[in-house]
Formats: structure tokens, C-alpha cells, sequence
């Protein structure tokens, strides 16, 4: 605390020229730190205000309410897509949460680190992280393929592309999360006759609920905001009832995005605007839930 | 704290189960269901020019009988024909005539389909109303707006031309229009056109800036021209058959080349046999043909054209 307290006031010193060390080459370096973060924070405050001010006449409750229309471009809605998009979040984390926790658990407290296949998976996970998103979709795909599902743009495709998109994610925030708990914790634990299954179900998973609650819902947030994988696997741009099954046809909200913002209409693009900032609201909820769990389930020791 | 927390976990993993149990049950009726081929919905995907009007039909139905259900995507005519030949989609969006290839994969994938226009897609080259030229052949066209090219004046394309200086007026790079002037009419490579030309996405600015520029020109679809045949001048175009001026009549009859092409949609017939959402959806769309296609601002289709299609729906039908 004191340590931060104090780089922050020598930070200002030296931002307002107060500082004794006036090295040109630590103004220069300093500068250079000052222009990083302007730059960054500059271009998303530009952007953001950019797309609000162009999406400005629409934040209406037919954006929200209507669906899409071709008819009266300036009463178009993406209630399809907003639906569509919460209905892939929910089976994404079906899948991926129990799965993803459940890999992590093994990695950290069952597997034998020192064996050469634990390593390569624990070598190719972090890979696996890595990789673009429209992979994920050929991936799912041809996952579809092998369970024999034909029918295209559904819920289930799509929640399979992003699960296993963000599968790499949360496997690895579970690790961090369940690395943290204490190595007593757990020795006390089996000292008193616990199993290993015991102890994990009973204190360290319970200990590493705000890490994996965090890492899984900033793992959905990015996966709210992709296109690509579902566009791989045929989600079509316009439909017109409301999700209501795992086989029920689809849209999401950033495919109508991309479809409405090439248009040449302007009232289409003006939509698209505004439906970015909804985009931008419903990723921003789901960080808040990330943090308001973290803060309500934080432990110390 | 320790106690509710494992409670907590204990039933959050509870639910988590109990929740992906109850996906997976839910995953196989709906399969079950869509094997009888009662689910009522209707998959139409393709051409991203035709996209509009399946949205408008769609959206008119729905107003009538929202118990039909009509997904469209626009995977593009390429894309749409590839998953159509496997039998996942019902009806695919086309803005040009099937081609071999993808005639014996719908073969190959045993998908017999059915062949119905729905309107004609046309551009029209407009110029300021007072410049002294009428025509241009496709050659000279390309030249003018193609990649690259140096032509800034009249003059320099034919030397009877008046001398005046060329502005441009294109649509943006996003837009059919611009796709289709590119990738198609000039069918250069890089599918796109000259660089040095005023942009915009709003076709009526471009309108404004043809007829508000001397030597100006540019292009759009035919009904923008028509909305203002006062304040523009529409060039005709030679392919070799002589001056051809962009009509309603010349582009239903296939004379105005290359400037406009059918749009068409190509329906399964197993699809529209056994699926009652689809056989709806179909003759709904064929019905309202006019309406829908003025809502997607593209020329409806002659009435012979039209007679055409509905006997071609008919055959269908029986």
C-alpha cells in the first residue's frame, strides 16, 4: 500500500516537473508512458462516443422490442438478436463452466505434473487460448457433423463454437484461482481424515468460486461479441420468433450488427450503431457481475 | 461462512447438472421433432443482393401467419447453393443462374430444386443532365471506371466526346451496387474500381452530386434514377447490340446488358412437398412479388416474366 502511495506521488512529481531527476532520458521514457496510455483510453472514449452520437436517434424501445424490418428500415429492431445472443451465453456456460472447472480441478489437484502427457496438455492449452475464433467455428462444425446434427444456425452450434472457445479460458483462470488457495488449507484438511475428493469439493473449490466466477464470465464476455464462428456455422441474419430450444434457429447480435453496418440505408446503419451500444451494455453488465461476485465471495487468509 | 459457501457450490454444481441433464434431454426431442419435418420453419440463405426481398416476404408474412418461421441468411450465392445441395437449407437466394458445378452437387446430394425469378436487377449510369454524350459501349465504360484508370476527361475516352473534366460519384465500397459494377461488369481481379471518386453509401447524395457537377458521373440502382429522371441523364450502354437506355422493359427483356440480371430464388421441392411452412412461404412470396420487390427497390417482373414464374410455381405445386 505505502509503496504504491509513494510511486504514485514521485509518478506526479515527475508528470509536473517537480522531480529532481530531469534526465532527459527519463522525460522521454515517461512521455512515452503518458502518450500509451492517452492513446489507448482516447481511441476507446472516441469510439465509443463516435458510435453513440451516429446511433443517437435510435435508442427507442423498438430496438429492443421489434425485430428486424426491411419495410420501415427506422423502426428495425434486433429483439431476435438480443434473445439470440443471451440464449448462446446460457448454454456456452452450461457446457463450458462444468467441463472447464472440471479440467482444471484435475490439472491442479489430481495430475501428476511430472508425467509427459499432463505436460503436453497443460503446453497445449495455453496454445489453445491463443487460437483465432473462426477455427473454433470450422471446429464445431465439424463437431455437429460427428453427432449428426444437419439442420444449421441453431443454438446448440453455436453454444458448442463458443464453449470451446472459451473452454482454454476458463481452464486456466480455474487453475490460477484454485492455485491460490492455500497448500495449509488443504493440508489441514486431510490432516483431520478428508479425502483429496473431500477436500476438494469441501474447501478449495469452495475457496476459488470468486476466481472461477470471474475468469468464466470474463471468458463470456468475449464470447458474446464474436461473429465469426457462428457466421461458420450458418446463423442467418434475420429471424423473426423467439428462441426456444437448444434446436431452435437463431440470430446474435453481432451478426446483425455486421449484416445492418455494410448497408446502404441510412437508417439501417444508424440501428447498427445503436445496437453496438447495447452490445457494449450487455458485455459491460456481465464484467459487473464479474466483479460484484468476486468482491462477495473474496476470502482472505 | 465456510457452511453456506460449500452449500453454495454444492447446489450451484447441483443445478449446473440438473440444467445440462435437462439440455441434453431437451437437445433430443428437438431432433425428434425435426425429423417429422412439423417444426414449421423455413431456412433460406444466399445471395446477399436477394436478401432483402426474402427479409421483406418473410416480414409481410409474419404479419399474416406468425406461425411460419423463416430464418434468412446471406451466406452469399456461392455459399448458399453449398449448403442448399446438402439439404440444409429449404430454399437458397440466387442473383445469377445456378452453375454446372453446383448443379451436380445438388445432384450428388439428391436435392431436386425448382427455378423461380423473382425480379431484375439493373444499374443505371447517370451523368449530369447537360453533358453532350448519350452512349458508351461496355468497353468504355470499364475503361472509365475500372482499377487504375487515367481517364479525368471526357475527351480522353473518345475523341468526339466533349472536353470536359470527369468528377466521379461511386457508391461505397460496402454496398451491392459497388460489388456488382466491380466484380461483375469491370471483372477485374481485384473487384474493385478506380480510387479517385467521391464516396458515399447514402444514394441520394450521389444524386445530388451528379446533377450538381457539369461532366459529373456515376452509378446506382435504376429505381434512384427514376425517383430523379429530372435532374439526371441516364447514359446508354453498348455490348455490342447497339445503344440499349435503362428501362423497366430493357432490363425485364435481358436487352440492357451487362448492366442488369435476373434475381431468382430456387426453392427444394422435396422442401416444398412436405413442408407446409415452406410451400406457404413460396407461394406467399410469388403472390406479393410486386410489393416485395418495390420494398427492396429492385424491378418487379414483367407480366409475361411473371406468368412465367407462377407457372413455373405451379409445376411445382402439382
Amino acid at each position: 500500500m505505502s509503496i504504491a502511495a509513494t510511486t504514485a506521488r514521485e509518478t506526479v512529481q515527475l508528470a509536473t516537473g517537480r522531480s529532481r531527476e530531469r534526465s532527459p532520458g527519463s522525460l522521454v521514457f515517461l512521455g512515452l508512458l503518458w502518450f500509451s496510455l492517452f492513446f489507448g483510453v482516447m481511441v476507446l472514449v472516441v469510439l465509443i462516443a463516435d458510435t453513440a452520437i451516429a446511433g443517437a436517434g435510435r435508442f427507442d424501445a423498438d430496438l429492443v422490442t421489434r425485430y428486424d424490418s426491411t419495410l420501415t428500415p427506422e423502426r428495425t429492431g434486433f429483439r431476435a438478436g438480443i434473445l439470440g445472443s443471451l440464449w448462446l451465453m446460457l448454454f456456452t456456460a452450461l457446457m463450458a463452466v462444468p467441463l472447464g472447472i472440471a479440467a482444471a480441478v484435475y490439472l491442479e489437484e489430481f495430475a501428476d505434473s511430472r508425467r509427459w502427457y499432463n505436460r503436453i496438455i497443460e503446453v497445449n492449452l495455453q496454445n489453445l487460448a491463443a487460437v483465432p475464433s473462426i477455427v473454433y467455428g470450422l471446429l464445431a462444425v465439424a463437431v455437429m457433423a460427428l453427432i449428426g446434427i444437419e439442420r444449421k444456425g441453431i443454438v446448440l452450434g453455436g453454444a458448442i463454437a463458443l464453449a470451446l472457445l472459451i473452454l482454454p479460458v476458463i481452464i486456466i483462470t480455474t487453475r490460477e484461482a484454485v492455485r491460490a488457495v492455500p497448500e495449509e488449507i488443504r493440508q489441514g484438511s486431510l490432516a483431520l481424515g478428508a479425502t483429496t475428493w473431500q477436500t476438494t469439493w469441501r474447501q478449495v473449490l469452495p475457496s476459488a468460486v470468486p476466481g472461477i466466477a470471474t475468469g468464466t464470465i470474463l471468458g463470456l464476455s468475449r464470447a458474446i461479441g464474436e461473429a465469426a464462428p457462428l457466421l461458420m456455422l450458418g446463423l442467418a441474419s434475420s429471424v423473426r420468433f423467439d428462441p426456444e430450444g437448444m434446436m431452435s434457429p437463431i440470430t446474435a447480435l453481432p451478426i446483425q450488427i455486421y449484416g445492418l453496418s455494410s448497408s446502404s440505408q441510412d437508417a439501417f446503419q444508424e440501428a447498427a450503431s445503436a445496437a453496438i451500444i447495447v452490445l457494449l451494455v450487455m458485455i459491460l453488465g456481465l464484467n459487473g457481475l464479474a466483479i460484484f461476485i468476486r468482491n462477495k465471495f473474496q476470502r482472505s487468509w | 461462512m465456510k457452511r453456506t459457501s460449500t452449500r453454495w457450490a454444492a447446489a450451484s454444481g447441483a443445478t449446473v447438472l440438473a440444467l445440462t441433464l435437462a439440455a441434453c434431454g431437451g437437445g433430443d426431442a428437438g431432433s425428434g421433432e425435426e425429423g417429422s419435418g412439423a417444426s414449421g420453419t423455413v431456412a433460406v440463405d444466399g445471395s446477399s443482393t436477394v436478401e432483402p426481398m426474402s427479409k421483406a416476404a418473410s416480414e409481410l408474412l409474419s404479419e399474416e401467419n406468425p406461425d411460419v418461421r423463416v430464418t434468412v441468411g446471406a451466406a452469399g450465392t456461392g455459399g448458399g447453393f453449398e449448403v442448399f445441395c446438402q439439404g440444409q437449407t429449404d430454399i437458397s437466394d440466387a442473383s445469377r443462374p445456378i452453375e454446372e458445378d453446383e448443379v451436380a452437387a445438388c445432384e450428388e446430394g439428391g436435392v431436386e430444386y425448382t427455378e423461380l425469378q423473382v425480379a431484375t436487377d439493373a444499374l443505371t449510369v447517370a451523368v449530369h443532365p447537360d453533358l453532350a454524350v448519350d452512349c458508351i459501349t461496355t468497353d468504355q465504360l470499364i475503361e472509365l471506371v475500372g482499377p487504375g484508370s487515367e481517364v479525368t476527361n471526357w475527351s480522353d475516352l473518345d475523341p468526339s466526346f466533349p472536353d470536359q473534366e470527369i468528377s466521379f460519384f461511386f457508391p461505397g465500397t460496402d454496398s451491392g451496387t459497388y460489388d456488382y459494377m466491380a466484380a461483375d461488369v469491370v471483372a477485374d481481379e481485384s473487384e474493385e474500381l478506380r480510387k479517385d471518386v467521391e464516396s458515399s453509401e447514402d444514394d441520394n447524395v450521389l444524386v445530388q452530386g451528379i446533377s450538381g457537377t457539369e461532366g459529373a458521373i456515376g452509378f446506382f440502382g435504376y429505381t434512384y434514377y427514376e425517383e430523379n429522371m429530372d435532374s439526371l441523364k441516364a447514359l446508354s450502354i453498348d455490348d455490342g447490340a447497339g445503344c440499349v437506355e435503362p428501362s423497366a422493359e430493357t432490363a425485364q427483356a435481358g436487352e440492357y446488358t451487362p448492366l442488369s440480371r435476373p434475381l431468382f430464388i430456387y426453392v427444394s421441392n422435396s422442401s416444398y412437398a412436405d413442408n407446409s411452412a415452406t410451400a406457404e412461404y413460396v407461394d406467399f412470396y410469388i403472390e406479393n412479388l410486386e410489393t416485395i420487390a418495390e420494398a427492396a427497390k429492385y424491378i418487379p417482373l414483367s407480366e409475361e416474366l411473371y406468368s412465367e414464374t407462377q407457372s413455373a410455381l405451379e409445376g411445382l405445386s402439382s
